[in-house]
């Protein structure tokens, strides 16, 4: 089989577990085509051949002295590099964090590697999860591979990418305010954001604890589901950890599939289906709510007012949770250390040197606005105000819920835009969360799935958000749409990526 | 040098406000929000997490039981326990600070609203009035490395983490208006009192010495009678009860001076020089210090209930204050007996002889004399010596009968003080007991006499004066083993 990388995760378990291939010969399939495509593209900040390889040898030797393995033992996969792996140079894609090894995994990690998946490497993304195109990395430019002169969104768009070019079966983001469902909706991948506090945040290099989630990118909703349920498990290290059963979200992808949408009420946001979202976006959108009515589903249009406020919002309480999580890089105990010219080296100016040099342009953007907003005299305007908008955004959340079982809404209000086209434009950049941004507020689950293609034939994603808890019934309805789009999942860009290698 | 009035002129003219910021120590066996042990005596760094070195990724999770001795500490200081209560961060930059951030507690305290009464030495009692206690980890601490010691003139500093994330409680009064002379007392008492409720309650080992306990001193002045708050000066960490005496009492007569002379009080930080005896200007504070407090979003609000509080409540040993009063009417000791006690560290001691049947009045004089006498000279605690109540007990059931006098039970004492054994076994080895053989103490009486004659002569004239030079001779004869009260008689008879 010449275009193993191509196989599904959960293809890839089953001809593992039917020896059809080895972990051995899939990992190095991937290894391959990372090796082929990425100094192009450049989704990975680091690959570990020799671990992912060690490792792969041990499933297989394992499966063949007759072991019971995990159902996904041997399977690749990516990690962001915002996520803690022992042994494995962890940077956040910041020159701050430039070679640093972590001591330890993070939980979810801890879960990939119990459930013996192999992890390839690490994704490109922006400095700290600060960005909508990956262009903030601090190391390279990640390039969407549906045209390779676009961004592939961000922050995780190292993770949506390798996925999107097969350099990956699935990958490991984080969403703070659309960082997983933007890049994933921008390369026609599958992206999810659990309910706060469903998978475990030990480990995850914090840019704002109250919004920020991991969760699974895929190129299906089936290999999410597995994946989501891989990473989800209740945390004593993580207090924000929900010691909540969720149930399977590969069960819920499965009958989503089976049993189809009759009976299901699917609201439709106000403020998310006109301004500020592009025609093709909305055409797309449109034929997909024609999707659902025509299989059975009741559309109901529901109001949610303070939507309008989330971004000047989220700004505020995100930016002010950062400047105070990216206090503790100041050169002092790990980490790189950038020592000052000319004055008189003391721990003041070493600290100040460091941060200087070591954080990127949007990294100090964000840490002099939360600074700003937490200040004394600012406080209340500031992050007293968007506290209070969050709250009310919650509350539009409740009113929705009680008309309707889901939501839905274009995740993004544009298809994936040129590289540099939006970087001196924060305005701009910011309005990618436009959509996104409310199910970080109000903790909810929320994905994004491929809904054809829009202008330039670039991608276009639908959000689907569920009520708090009810991760099952997203997945229920992803799987179900995704039957009925069937999308087309043919990134052109890739072309162009191959070195010329002998195959 | 600062220029100082004179104490009773100050209180004569001013009213003093202080308010008292104490953090303590929690004794509990691993840090406020991870699971490194809390260990003083480990090699630097060696008690950490990722979460205590703040390393990127990481969070805290809070521990139960220092949850658990706060609640404890505001109960016994008749504070309110918040139904829920929340972690705050508290923003500034240090090196030993980990995150770069402390995390504390800010508007939303675990408890508030108490008050503490303080036992004086005239026997009064003030109320010192509490706004709140909360919950907070401790930062590391950086070794300066150079002749001062100190951060200015350091070659440069290391930094030990192991105090990194050690669970502490912080009081802190409300400003408490004091008219008369004995602020620098009640401030000390307040300080010695609370150290007294961390001992009793166990949650912390609560050696000022060690810094278990730590007390940053607020003080203000203002015109007798005048209603009003003066601009307060801040002396941080004054860690012993000499201390916070003298330092009271020399920043309340620094600030009377500058007002006296029409002056103007800088609001700020400053330290005590322990061997000077005298504060000095820190950095320059104003309230307009900026640590841009918000909630803590890695922890959920502390949520506690009745039932939950009852239970804790029915855990709660007698307060010290409790017992000291309880203790002065059984044993019948006045004020000033019982301040001796309590300053000395006896009370406890005491009480235990007591309860073995000793008598108050018995147990009190070898504890605050031999024993104190032997603590004060080796600078130790009273509780850290050799006797037991059990060796007090018997060395008194042994005087009682007439077996031991004063001076053999000193002596046994002192080498029991040693190390030399028990009371019992010292007593055996060294073969002492009073010489109950009465023909041997007449015939050393009797000795004694005829080398004396001019005595005899003055005794039978009925001057009893030099009595005490046969009595002494007779001692020496008998090692010290004779009872001079049968001595004494033994003379009469023979005049």
């Amino acid at each position: 089989m010449s275009e193993l990388y191509k196989l599904s995760a959960w293809e890839i378990a089953n001809k593992l577990r039917l020896r059809e291939i080895s972990s051995l010969e899939i990992t190095q399939a991937f290894l391959d085509r990372i090796n082929q495509t990425d100094d192009k593209l450049g989704a990975f900040l680091l690959v570990d051949d020799k671990i992912a390889i060690e490792t792969a040898k041990k499933i297989d030797s394992s499966r063949l002295k007759g072991d019971t393995l995990p159902k996904m033992a041997g399977v690749p996969i990516a990690i962001k590099d915002l996520i803690c792996t022992k042994g494995l140079v962890t940077t956040a894609a910041s020159k701050i964090l430039q070679n640093w090894v972590p001591p330890y995994d993070a939980t979810l990690v801890e879960n990939i590697k119990d459930n013996g998946l192999i992890i390839l490497g690490k994704t490109n993304l922006d400095e700290f999860a600060m960005g909508s195109s990956t262009e903030r990395s601090a190391y390279k430019l990640c390039l969407n591979p549906w045209d390779l002169n676009t961004v592939p969104g961000g922050s995780s768009g190292g993770s949506a990418a390798s996925v999107a070019a097969w350099q990956t079966p699935f990958s490991v983001g984080t969403d703070t305010g659309g960082s997983i469902r933007q890049p994933a909706s921008l390369t026609g991948i599958v992206g999810a954001k659990p309910t706060y506090g469903g998978i475990s945040r030990y480990g995850i290099i914090a840019m704002a604890s109250s919004l920020d989630q991991a969760g699974p990118m895929a190129r299906c909703v089936l290999d999410a589901a597995i994946l989501h349920d891989i990473l989800s498990s209740y945390d004593m290290q993580d207090s924000t950890s929900l010691n909540y059963d969720f149930g399977s979200m590969e069960q819920a992808a499965i009958e989503g599939t089976n049993q189809g949408l009759k009976g299901l009420k699917v609201g439709i946001i106000k403020q998310l289906t006109g301004e500020g979202f592009s025609k093709g976006i909305l055409a797309a959108f449109n034929k997909v709510v024609a999707l659902l009515v025509n299989n059975g589903a009741e559309i109901v249009e529901v109001d949610c007012p303070n939507f309008q406020y989330s971004i000047g919002a989220y700004q505020i309480l995100m930016a002010s949770e950062a400047s105070s999580n990216l206090a503790r890089y100041d050169g002092m105990r790990y980490g790189k250390r950038f020592l000052p010219d000319k004055q008189t080296v003391t721990a003041e100016s070493m600290m100040k040197t460091t941060r200087d040099i070591g954080f990127g342009f949007e990294v100090k953007r964000r840490i002099i606005l939360g600074t700003y907003a937490l200040s004394a005299g600012s406080y209340e305007a500031y992050y007293g105000a968007a506290q209070k908008v969050r709250t009310l955004i919650k509350g539009d959340f409740t009113r929705a819920y009680k008309q309707v079982d889901c939501l839905i809404s274009p995740t993004v209000p544009t298809v994936a835009f040129k590289i540099g086209e939006q970087l001196d434009d924060p305005m701009a950049m910011y309005m990618n969360d436009l959509a996104t941004i409310p199910a970080n507020f109000g903790g909810m689950p929320a994905m994004s799935i491929p809904n054809g293609l829009a202008a330039n034939n670039l991608p276009s994603g639908l959000q689907i958000i569920a009520p708090q808890f009810k991760d099952y019934n997203m997945y229920f309805l992803a799987s179900a749409l995704e039957k009925l789009i069937n999308f087309n999942f043919n990134p052109s860009g890739l072309t162009q990526l191959s070195k010329a290698v002998n195959l | 040098m600062d220029q100082l009035l004179d104490y009773s002129e100050a209180v004569r003219k001013f009213d003093i406000t202080f308010g008292i910021e104490v953090h303590v120590e929690l004794n509990t066996k691993t840090k406020m929000f991870c699971s490194a042990p809390v260990s003083f005596a480990a090699p630097p760094n060696s008690q950490t997490t990722p979460v205590s070195l703040g390393l990127p990724g990481s969070l805290p999770v809070l521990n139960k039981t220092a949850l658990e001795y706060a609640i404890k500490i505001g109960l016994a200081l008749n504070c309110s326990v918040a139904k829920v209560s929340r972690f705050a961060r508290k923003n500034y930059f240090y090196p030993d600070l980990v995150k770069n951030y402390q995390i504390s507690q800010s508007d939303e305290p675990i408890v508030y609203n108490g008050f503490l009464n303080v036992p004086l030495d005239d026997g009064s009692v003030f109320k010192v009035e509490i706004e709140r206690a909360h919950m907070e980890e401790d930062a590391g601490k950086s070794n300066h490395i150079g002749k001062t010691g100190r951060i200015q003139g350091a070659h440069y500093s290391l930094i030990d983490y192991n105090r990194s994330g050690v669970p502490l409680v912080e009081i802190v009064t409300f400003p408490n208006l004091v008219t008369n002379a004995k602020a620098p007392e009640i401030i000390a008492s307040y300080v010695r009192g609370l150290r007294d409720i961390f001992k009793v309650l166990n949650v912390s080992d609560a050696k000022m010495e060690k810094g278990n306990v730590r007390a940053d001193i607020n003080i203000s002045l203002a015109p007798k009678n005048s209603q009003k708050l003066g601009i307060r000066t801040e002396t941080k960490n004054v860690n012993s009860l000499k201390s916070i005496i003298s330092c009271s009492t020399y920043e309340i007569c620094r600030q009377a001076y500058i007002l006296d002379k029409g002056g103007e009080v800088l609001q700020e930080t400053r330290h005590w020089h322990e061997d000077s005896l005298t504060t000095s200007s820190g950095r320059i504070k104003s309230d307009a210090d900026d640590y841009r407090y918000f909630p803590e979003p890695d922890l959920v609000p502390v949520v506690t209930n009745s039932q939950q509080i009852d239970k804790i409540r029915q855990t709660m040993p007698e307060l010290p204050f409790d017992k000291r009063q309880r203790l002065a009417k059984a044993w019948q000791f006045d004020v000033k007996t019982m301040s001796e006690i309590v300053n000395a560290g006896a009370l406890d001691l005491i009480e235990q002889a007591v309860k073995l049947g000793v008598s108050p009045q018995g147990a009190k004089k070898w504890y605050m004399g031999e024993l104190l006498r032997w603590a004060k000279a080796k600078s130790c605690e009273l509780d850290s010596l050799l006797p037991t109540a059990q060796d007090i007990v018997y060395m008194e059931k042994l005087i009682k009968n007439g077996k031991i006098n004063d001076k053999i039970a000193r002596t046994v004492l002192q080498k029991v003080l040693q190390g030399q054994g028990d009371f019992a076994t010292v007593l055996d080895k060294e073969n002492l007991h009073v010489v109950e053989d009465l023909s041997v103490l007449e015939q050393a009486v009797d000795t004694a006499l005829a080398n004396n004659l001019d005595i005899l002569q003055k005794l039978k004239s009925g001057n009893m004066a030099p009595i005490g030079v046969i009595i002494g001779q007779v001692m020496k004869v008998t090692k010290g083993q004779a009872d001079a009260k049968k001595v004494t008689d033994i003379i009469k008879s023979r005049l």
